[in-house]
């Protein structure tokens, strides 16, 4: 398959001259795209390239202003996605969706469930022909379990087994693996494998490159809705997929930081929860980058709301700067100096009905108001402020958040915490479903802030990430502490083997 | 200030001078002061309901137990004037507000520390709320004769051309006005129903916000229920029945999001006041009641397809001259 060109196949599903805008917006600009039976084609881009709309026009959910859909050379339209659907047409989305309340098998076969007698649902059909089909991706779910007591893994293998249920010729996976273990990725990967044996067209979206690397036969690059390039993966470099996304040389090697460590400033001993973590001790520095390391699921995210007053411990101690402390509140968390950015910034972190300067204020009115009223000077001088250091181009700090996009909505995120003069700042997955360029920005800016003095514990999936970023590592393991790493001990094997309690690896 | 003249309390501005133009090219008097004035007096209530409604709808809740309150607590003061009927007025306006704020607490903190839908908990404190009334009086009504005269006579006394309850619906709306735009409280009533986990992540206690917009909404409501009460001079099970959805209408109409984190002091004044001139100039032009129903229903489908034009999502502004031309 290394000489494969695009040109020797004839494509099952092609999108050409595809055009899309929104209110002021335009999504997608005369792109085109091409799978092929039994190949994988990835589709890359930054966020905001305009790959979740594609995925949208192809599954029938938005209809495109102009452009053509074909299928085997015959010009297709899908109004609805039941249409979309009946062509034989599936996505895998990036939010699994499906149905909580309903059992695997109702959710597998929900819209076109197998009829029976009178038009009525044949339950015993559906649910053998569940079984078939889940069986056949070698998944071990019971057809009739209820699919919120699933784990993510499984409710992917739902999803998938929904999309193999309507009979697909073309496969859409919207960044599949993003929620899944390194184990669960490569069964992934061997379904992958799988579906192409079937002649199955699939079209993979993913941010990782390994894995489009891996994975792909061909390849297609979106900017700024825009196709800017395709062909056989093979033909392509990493440097030069990098660069056809961004439309530039990005420079993915590390932030230089002098690591310029003081004194403690955050003790954390015996943190523990009844059901989530236990038993979870260690110190931060000043200007100290703390990577917090472990597979999905290892309770990092768990132990931070925790620290942060948003879930209560049932045992443990803080000590800030020596000093003991209480917090029971996100409120007391922020009063302490400690601030926590979500990994869900969109659902967590703006409210886009409100202006860019009560957003950036709002854990600071502390600090703008007295007697619980504000001084609006005093606000927008504390939001200019800080909205300049992060250089936030916005016609006017009047702005709805709502109308920014995404990668000043982040700005204001990150400008509201720094505007409550934190000394510890918790970062959650700091650039999880961001660009290459973005991340780098974000890498940057956290080696900045680490040599102001500020402590950074930083929650991370990413093994670069951690790698390059972290003075030292705790890798996190079923809810305990399973390591901790000084920088000279951190490197891929160590974090992967610790994190997965592989024995012999980790000495 | 610019954010205002392109907003929707503009936009409803408009309409209510349209209105305002429609009627009086019929019926000049209308448009008379002496008239405005007593349309205004009239929607009184409505205004100070429709408050505390804006604020409890703002953090994502609905406070169907307003008119019951309201109710209740006229019933309980009209009780304590047959008792004591000497007792201040002042003293008097603070025992409906503080008994008014007491069953609206009773809301919040079922709402906060038990986490049941607000809905659901105000649809059972409305008929709690009634049936207390009749248990009190076994359903006897408290009549004019009864109260005393200074009791009946404050709310209609008048102070430069105005009568007192229309000057309490104006203090209210500049007060309230303060506490929206210039106060933590009011910021946090926008940041816990605009995005209730971005509120919480940066140290605003969701439910207590939402249990002071409840403990509001009943003040409002206690205060309402005496000036209702003393102006009709009677007190009945009934009073206001099914006034509450009147006064989400206003809201509605006043441009506030039912999802939560939209609205305004002075959005909720003017879609009471739309609803207020549309009640009171429809018997004039003789139309109707049942016409007044059907054009107050049309005027909140109206206003939430309208809203619900402005509120779309933007998409997500995906090219950079896209940002600035929103």
């Amino acid at each position: 398959m290394s000489t494969l060109t695009a040109s020797d196949i004839d494509p099952l599903l092609s999108l050409s001259g595809v055009t899309k805008s929104f209110p002021g917006v335009r999504a997608l600009s005369d792109v085109s795209l091409n799978l092929y039976p039994g190949k994988v084609t990835a589709l890359v881009g930054e966020n905001g390239a305009g790959k979740s709309t594609v995925v949208k026009v192809l599954t029938g959910i938005y209809q495109p202003d102009e452009g053509e859909i074909e299928i085997e050379g015959q010009q297709v339209r899908f109004p609805t996605p039941q249409s979309a659907e009946s062509a034989g047409v599936t996505a895998i989305h990036q939010e699994t969706v499906l149905f909580d309340e309903l059992s695997v098998a109702e959710n597998i076969f929900l819209g076109h469930a197998p009829k029976g007698k009178f038009g009525l649902i044949d339950k015993s059909v559906m649910t053998s022909r569940a079984s078939e089909i889940l069986s056949g991706i070698g998944a071990n779910i019971e057809p009739s379990a209820t699919l919120k007591d699933l784990g993510t893994a499984n409710k992917h293998l739902v999803a998938i087994a929904r999309a193999l249920s309507i009979d697909a010729r073309a496969v859409i996976m919207d960044e599949p693996t993003a929620a899944l273990s390194q184990k669960e990725i490569e069964e992934l990967y061997d379904l992958v494998e799988g579906l192409k044996a079937q002649g199955k067209a699939i079209l993979f979206i993913s941010h990782k490159f390994d894995e489009i690397f891996r994975i792909a036969d061909f390849y297609t690059v979106y900017r700024d809705g825009q196709m800017v390039g395709e062909g056989a993966i093979t033909d392509v470099s990493e440097p030069e997929l990098v660069k056809m996304m961004v439309g530039r040389d990005v420079n993915q090697i590390y932030p230089e930081r002098d690591h310029n460590i003081g004194t403690d400033i955050l003790e954390v001993e015996g943190y523990e929860h009844p059901t989530e973590f236990a038993d979870i001790g260690f110190n931060l520095r000043q200007g100290e980058i703390l990577g917090f390391y472990g597979l999905v699921g290892a309770g990092r995210s768990e132990f931070m709301q925790a620290l942060f007053g948003i879930t209560r411990p049932s045992g443990g101690t803080v000590k800030i700067d020596g000093a003991p402390v209480t917090i029971r509140s996100p409120a007391d968390a922020v009063e302490c100096g400690i601030v926590y950015v979500p990994e869900d910034r969109g659902r967590q972190g703006t409210i886009g009905a409100l202006p860019i300067f009560q957003n950036v204020t709002l854990p600071s009115l502390a600090r703008t108001s007295r007697h619980g009223f504000i001084n609006l000077a005093n606000e927008f001088k504390l939001a200019r402020e800080y909205t300049e250091r992060l250089d936030l181009r916005a016609a006017s700090l009047d702005t709805d958040v709502g109308n920014l996009s995404g990668g000043n909505q982040q700005k204001v995120v990150i400008a509201k915490w720094l505007a409550t003069r934190p000394k510890v700042i918790i970062l959650d997955e700091p650039t999880k479903g961001i660009d290459i360029g973005s991340k780098a920005a974000v890498h940057e800016f956290m080696a900045e802030l680490a040599a102001q003095g500020l402590a950074i514990i930083m929650v991370s999936s990413e093994i670069p990430e951690i790698v390059g970023m972290s003075d030292r590592v705790i890798v996190m393991r079923e809810g305990r502490i399973a390591t901790e790493l000084n920088r000279a001990e951190i490197t891929p094997e160590t974090l992967v083997s610790h994190a997965a309690g592989i024995r012999e690896a980790a000495q | 200030m610019k954010r205002f003249l392109a907003s929707r309390e503009l936009l409803l501005l408009i309409a209510i001078g349209l209105l305002l133009g429609v009627i009086s090219s019929r019926f000049p008097a209308f448009i008379a002061p002496s008239n405005l004035v007593a349309v205004f007096n009239d929607t009184s209530p409505l205004i100070l309901l429709a408050i505390g409604q804006m604020i409890v709808i703002l953090t994502k809740c609905i406070d169907l137990s307003v008119a019951a309150n309201l109710a209740l607590t006229g019933m309980v003061v009209s009780l304590i004037n047959i008792a004591v009927p000497g007792l201040p007025i002042v003293v008097m306006l603070f025992i409906a507000v503080a008994f008014g704020a007491v069953l609206g607490m009773f809301n919040g903190l079922l709402v906060w520390k038990l986490a049941i839908p607000p809905i659901v908990v105000t649809l059972g404190t409305m008929t709690i709320f009634r049936g207390t009334i009749f248990l009190l009086t076994e359903g006897k009504w408290v009549n004019s004769h009864e109260m005393s005269d200074t009791f009946k006579a404050f709310p209609r006394t008048e102070i430069l051309g105005l009568p007192v309850l229309s000057w309490i619906a104006i203090a209210v709306v500049i007060l309230f006005t303060i506490v929206m735009t210039r106060t933590t409280l009011g910021r946090a009533f926008y940041a816990a129903g605009g995005n209730p986990h971005a509120a919480t992540y940066a140290g605003i206690n969701v439910g207590r916000t939402q249990f002071w917009a409840f403990t509001i909404s009943g003040a409002l409501a206690g205060l309402t229920g005496y000036l209702w009460v003393s102006r009709f001079a009677v007190a009945y099970v009934d009073v206001a029945g099914g006034f509450e959805l009147t006064v989400v209408a206003a809201c509605v109409i006043g441009g506030v999001s039912i999802m939560g984190g939209i609205g305004s002091v002075p959005g909720a004044l003017l879609g009471a006041l739309f609803l207020g001139i549309i009640a009171n100039a429809l018997p004039v032009v003789n139309i109707s009641p049942f016409w007044q129903m059907a054009i107050s229903g049309g005027a909140i489908i109206i206003a939430v397809v309208l809203n619900a034009q402005a509120n779309r999502t933007p998409g997500r502004i995906i090219l950079k001259r896209a940002e600035h031309a929103t």
